[in-house]
């Protein structure tokens, strides 16, 4: 197991400098000086700062060179500069890290425990009203934009019906500690975790359903049938259990749209993680940063990739043994 | 189903009354029966292509006795079993009948009192050993479940129940194969499992769907020993669902031949082999292949082709950081073929059979050797001078359902090989025509999709389109084996046929020695990658020198009975 | 042909779907001759609630633009988004899915490992970065979705093509002579059309939604109107006019929805075994 986990994080590790390398590129390939790109708006002003970071990035020596310096600093975790918010990028992305990770590990935990369990149910009553419900409930929600969604719960929940609060991380300048905080933060979270979650409750219950169902039919289904189990027993038993398989396979493919969902909803809410900081990045057209965060997101996909790939393992004896 | 040749004797068969033997109906010594299936009639749904899956089929199990249910694909033996089980697919249901088991009849009975019943009174065993178990459960917890299912013993003497099961059902290594995922154990020791679930609580009734059909032929006969055995020591009652006449020969006691839904014959193994009186089953025991129908010689002329120390060497896995395993596939097989003459090659899986006959016509590329063709090394041949070297030798692929490409028209499929070499497009297409009526099959046919014709009629366009470039050589590997028995015969008629007409040199790639004897000049038998014997058919089958040879042929089914069998 | 309507029509959901897809449609086409003038033109007070006025049945927006207009002439472009992404990713994903699977050995390693990379880039976001670095327009737009569509194509493709490769109709074209070419045109690429047809019809849908996203963050072509842009422009006045961010995202709601619906009728129609298990 840990040789693999390490052969994992050293594949992790070349994906992501083959994204820096990306990013090198993407920032030569967008139109205008590579400089007042890095600098952002804040460099139109300001000769000064380009002709540094001209300096900085060896951005007048041939195009290898650049390369190198480029990766070799992110390498040693140096992602630049925000010109416009006049802090290093990491420390920026530091900041805000942690509450990007538990709004998309609160939302991923929600959609997987209730889209497994919403399928699990709906394929146990394949054809009955509750299938039929599930089923429709569960494409609706997948053909949602998830914006227009977080906005719907604000309406609904926080303007309309004041149970929630709609807005941000806590509640500013109530000054709140221990528990008290925490219930504060749970009490934010519950909207755009719940908002960000459902969509991918939605994908996770219809792969579910169709999966159970297919398991299903195989033979030791019937196998089982014929011992005399219960039709409860053999459902979790045995058709649960391999109809997982490719629902967590699914979930690490689904790992990136989850990351990127977060984007939207952070904007939505207000929610001060990365994806907020993308945001603002953007409306300021502060590229530094925003490549910067394009990194971030994607080490995080790594991360919950990783997370599957160890669940995958941990539940199929298959490769466990074969390898 | 447009079919037109398959179904021509089928279709006088149907008329002829069913035959009940004497022996069938004779009850006395036998005890009570512990299942009466009683005029059973199961509806398939609307738009089928016939009203009744099982249509008023009537039969008993007595205790220690085995009936064979014998039929073809889409006869309804299956079907009964499943219903004597209550597995029924939700698409069909019960029109008619009785399924008494003991004096309750299963058909009334709630369905919850039917878990009480199944894998305690009646059990089941399944083609599919490979499907049949959860792969993501230790074989002694599919074990232990069925104890648990019915409430019985701690989990601590379930445990030592499976183990003890596993002793039984001859399992070497009872503890480790208990600790083993399915994955890791072989076909033949799967359905052993499999057996060691359905005893387990020591039912009256066990029901086996083809068990053994998915089996390498020595594993069978360990297979059907064991189930005999068993059958013996518990006083079980057995349903054994087969289509192979040469098992039926092997263990039956009574038999029941049945044909599209209906029982056409039924009496004791004695009276339907010996004296079977039914057209369907006369021409079904006449299908069996039987060896020393081959001519016996070696031709002196010089070989068409030659075959010299071919290797062939599969690596799997393997990357930059791990070594990749390597499986010795074909170690230095040689042999020639001789013109107008048909080779067999006869091994069980994993023999390398069919990567001999692969490596042949270059879908793989043999390891070393040469391969002779007209004195010219087609094993290392590349491009365009491959590509002129192939049409010399054309292959007849196994599965009828995929050796044809479904969105292309017949015509087309025959006719592509000659337009691949330059062919006019329509004189290919009219040779197609004429080739589908060399074939057996309508030439109009042509404008047809794949998808409207019939197991065995596809075979036949398979076989036109290995004859469009006008090969010297057909290697056929496994051509017949997934064809029902009748139609099977109809397919290697016509192969000898067109052997003879156009003087085509065939290698006959076979799991079946006695297919493989009765059609072939010589025959090889191969076992892991190697060639262990090298002989005429009457050679192999009647003094094989080689001991892998002998356990081959003494584990041919029913080959006791078989001078007895008449049709 | 006949066949097809007769399983398709079976799934109800599909019909469904369908038609409030057709309905879509003609909206996109008829929006010019209805609303003639353009969408961003202020023509009443603004905040005015729908189905208060019967010349503006959807009310107005924080501009006092007409929001029926607006939702009329944005179907157009969320439709040719989605279409014409959806293009440029199966012209991406088909060939390197087709030749990875068919060819395999390295070349397949090769283009698995790229297309590994782009999966496991967060997409949306990968697509946010595209847009913002070349500058928002409609072609960036269509680019970006297509850059981060592409690899489920490939993916499906080469594994249905790597079945096929084994399967022996192709192994018979094999030795009867016939070129690669041929055989990846002939043999192989006709069996592989349905599932390319579902997986597209999937795909115009997700399309919408980024593309939606993309224009809520601004990232929309500042020359088109979309339904993406009107939600995001009503987002900061969701108190006070609820209904600017409400009916297009119910459009998009409808149009993704009918997309996934006739996806899923594709897939009972042309992939007649499988369905019928499915159900």
């Amino acid at each position: 197991m840990l040789r693999f986990i390490s052969g994992r994080l050293l594949k992790a590790v070349v994906i992501l400098i083959c994204i820096t390398v990306l990013n090198f590129f993407l920032i030569h390939a967008a139109p205008g000086d590579p400089a007042a790109v890095m600098a952002g708006e804040a460099g139109d002003a300001d000769p000064a700062f380009l002709q540094q970071l001209r300096e900085r990035f060896g951005l007048d020596k041939p195009l290898y060179v650049q390369l190198w310096i480029y990766v070799s600093s992110v390498v040693q975790l140096d992602l630049g500069y925000s010109y416009r918010q006049q802090l290093p990028v990491l420390q920026l992305i530091g900041e805000r890290l942690p509450a990007t990770l538990l709004l998309s590990l609160s939302a991923f935990v929600i959609s997987l425990g209730l889209g497994v369990a919403a399928g699990a149910f709906a394929s146990a009553r394949q054809g009955k009203w509750a299938d039929t419900i599930i089923s429709l409930v569960a494409l609706i929600f997948y053909a949602t934009p998830l914006f227009w969604l977080a906005l719907m719960g604000v309406l609904l929940f926080s303007v309309q019906l004041g149970w929630l609060p709609g807005f941000g991380y806590e509640t500013v300048g109530a000054n709140y500690t221990g528990l008290a905080r925490a219930l504060d933060i749970f009490l934010h979270l519950i909207l755009p975790a719940m908002t960000l979650g459902l969509f991918f409750m939605a994908v996770y219950a219809r792969m579910t359903r169709a999966s159970m169902l297919e398991v299903g039919r195989l033979d030791f289904v019937k196998t089982a049938k014929a011992k005399g189990l219960r039709p409860g027993v053999i459902q979790h038993r045995h058709v649960l259990r391999n109809a997982l398989l490719p629902v967590v396979t699914l979930a690490g493919l689904q790992a990136g749209q989850l990351v990127g969902g977060a984007v939207l909803i952070e904007t939505v809410f207000a929610w001060p993680g990365i994806g907020r900081l993308m945001f603002d990045a953007l409306s300021q057209r502060d590229y530094n940063l925003l490549l910067g965060v394009f990194v971030v997101s994607a080490a995080m996909v790594l991360l919950f990739n990783l997370i599957t790939d160890v669940l995958y393992r941990l539940v199929d004896p298959r490769i466990k043994v074969a390898s | 189903m447009a079919d037109t040749i398959d179904t021509n004797a089928v279709t006088s068969d149907e008329t002829a009354a069913a035959v009940i033997h004497p022996g069938a109906l004779k009850e006395e010594g036998r005890g009570e029966p512990v299942v009466h299936i009683d005029r059973l009639s199961i509806a398939l749904p609307d738009g089928a292509d016939r009203p009744y899956a099982v249509d008023r089929v009537s039969f008993k199990l007595f205790p220690g006795e085995m009936l064979c249910v014998v039929g073809e694909s889409g006869s309804g033996k299956s079907m009964s079993a499943n219903a004597l089980m209550g597995l029924l697919p939700d698409t069909v249901r019960v029109a008619q009948g009785r399924i008494l088991l003991g004096a309750t009849d299963l058909i009334t009975m709630p369905a919850d009192a039917l878990y009480a019943i199944r894998g305690r009174r009646v059990a089941m065993i399944f083609q599919e050993p490979m499907s049949a178990l959860n792969p993501l459960m230790k074989v002694s917890a599919q074990i232990e479940e069925v104890f648990e299912a019915h409430g019985l013993l701690t989990p601590k003497e379930r445990r030592q129940k499976a183990l003890s099961l596993l002793t039984e059902v001859g399992l070497p290594d009872p503890p480790r194969a208990a600790d083993s995922y399915p994955f890791q154990l072989s076909g033949g020791q799967r359905q052993r499992v499999m057996i060691a679930m359905a005893l387990a609580l020591e039912p009256e009734v066990l029901i086996a769907d083809e068990p053994t059909t998915a089996l390498d032929v020595t594993t069978q006969a360990q297979i059907l020993k064991l189930i005999a055995r068993l059958q013996k020591e518990r006083n079980m009652a057995v349903m054994f669902i087969t289509h192979d006449f040469g098992v039926v020969a092997e263990i039956a006691d009574y038999v029941t031949v049945m044909q599209l839904g209906r029982i056409v014959e039924q009496g004791t193994a004695e009276e339907v082999l010996f004296s079977p009186q039914h057209p369907y089953t006369k021409k079904l025991i006449a299908a069996i292949p039987r060896p020393g129908e081959g001519l016996a010689r070696v031709d002196a002329r010089e070989p068409l082709l030659a075959v010299e120390k071919l290797s062939k060497i599969y690596r799997m896995g393997g990357g930059l950081f791990s070594k990749a395993r390597e499986v010795h596939a074909v170690k230095d097989v040689s042999f020639t073929l001789g013109r107008g003459e048909t080779l067999g090659i006869v091994g069980e899986s994993g023999s390398g059979k069919s990567s001999v006959g692969r490596c042949l016509v270059r879908l793989q590329d043999p390891e070393s050797g040469r391969v002779l063709l007209g004195g010219q090394d087609m094993a290392h041949l590349k491009g365009e001078e491959l590509r002129a070297m192939r049409r010399r030798m054309q292959m007849i692929f196994q599965d009828p359902y995929s050796s044809l490409n479904p969105r292309e028209k017949v015509g087309r499929i025959i006719a592509s090989g000659p337009i691949a070499y330059g062919e006019n497009e329509k004189k290919a297409l009219a040779r197609a025509a004429e080739l589908m009526e060399m074939v057996g099959l309508d030439p109009k046919g042509t404008n047809r999709f794949p998808h409207e014709f019939s197991g065995g009629q596809r075979q036949r366009i398979g076989i036109a389109r290995a004859l469009a470039l006008e090969p010297e050589i057909i290697i056929a590997d496994e051509a017949v084996s997934a064809l029902d028995v009748s139609i099977q015969a109809q397919v290697l008629e016509l192969l000898g046929q067109l052997k003879k007409d156009l003087n085509l040199s065939v290698v006959f790639i076979t799991h079946d020695l006695r297919v493989a004897a009765k059609i072939c000049d010589r025959v090889m038998v191969m076992q892991k990658g190697e060639v262990v014997e090298l002989g005429t058919g009457s050679e192999i089958f009647d003094t094989p020198r080689h001991p892998y040879t002998k356990s081959l042929i003494e584990a041919i089914p029913g080959r006791a009975k078989e001078a007895l069998m008449t049709a | 042909m006949k066949d097809f309507w007769k399983r398709f029509s079976q799934n109800r959901g599909a019909v469904v779907g369908l038609v409030i897809l057709l309905l879509v449609v003609v909206l996109s086409i008829v929006a010019p001759f209805i609303y003639t003038k353009s969408p961003w033109a202020m023509v009443q007070r603004p905040f005015i609630p729908p189905f208060t006025m019967d010349a503006f049945v959807l009310g107005t927006d924080p501009m006092g633009r007409d929001l029926a207009a607006g939702l009329a002439h944005g179907a157009r472009v969320s439709l040719l988004v989605g279409l014409v992404s959806t293009v440029v990713s199966l012209l991406i994903g088909i060939p390197i899915g087709a030749i990875a699977g068919y060819f395999g050995g390295w070349v397949d390693d090769l283009l698995m490992r790229f297309t590994e990379f782009f999966q496991s880039v967060p997409s949306f976001a990968l697509a946010v970065v595209l847009v913002a670095i070349f500058q928002p327009s409609i072609y960036s737009i269509v680019i970006s979705i297509a850059v981060v569509s592409w690899p489920p194509v490939a993916r499906l493709l080469r594994g249905e093509v790597m079945s096929l490769r084994s399967r022996e109709f192709v192994e018979a074209a094999v030795l009867s002579g016939q070129t690669h070419s041929t055989i990846i045109w002939r043999q192989i690429l006709p069996n592989t059309l349905s599932p390319i047809i579902v997986l597209a019809s999937m795909m115009v849908a997700a399309a919408i939604l980024i593309e939606s996203s993309l224009s809520f963050l601004g990232l929309g072509d500042r020359n088109i109107m979309s339904w993406g842009y009107i939600i995001g422009a009503g987002r900061t006045v969701i108190r006070q006019a609820w209904w600017v961010s409400f009916f297009p995202g119910l459009a998009i709601l409808l149009t993704v929805l009918a997309l996934n619906l006739v996806g899923e009728g594709l897939n009972d129609a042309l992939n007649p075994r499988l369905a019928r298990k499915g159900r």
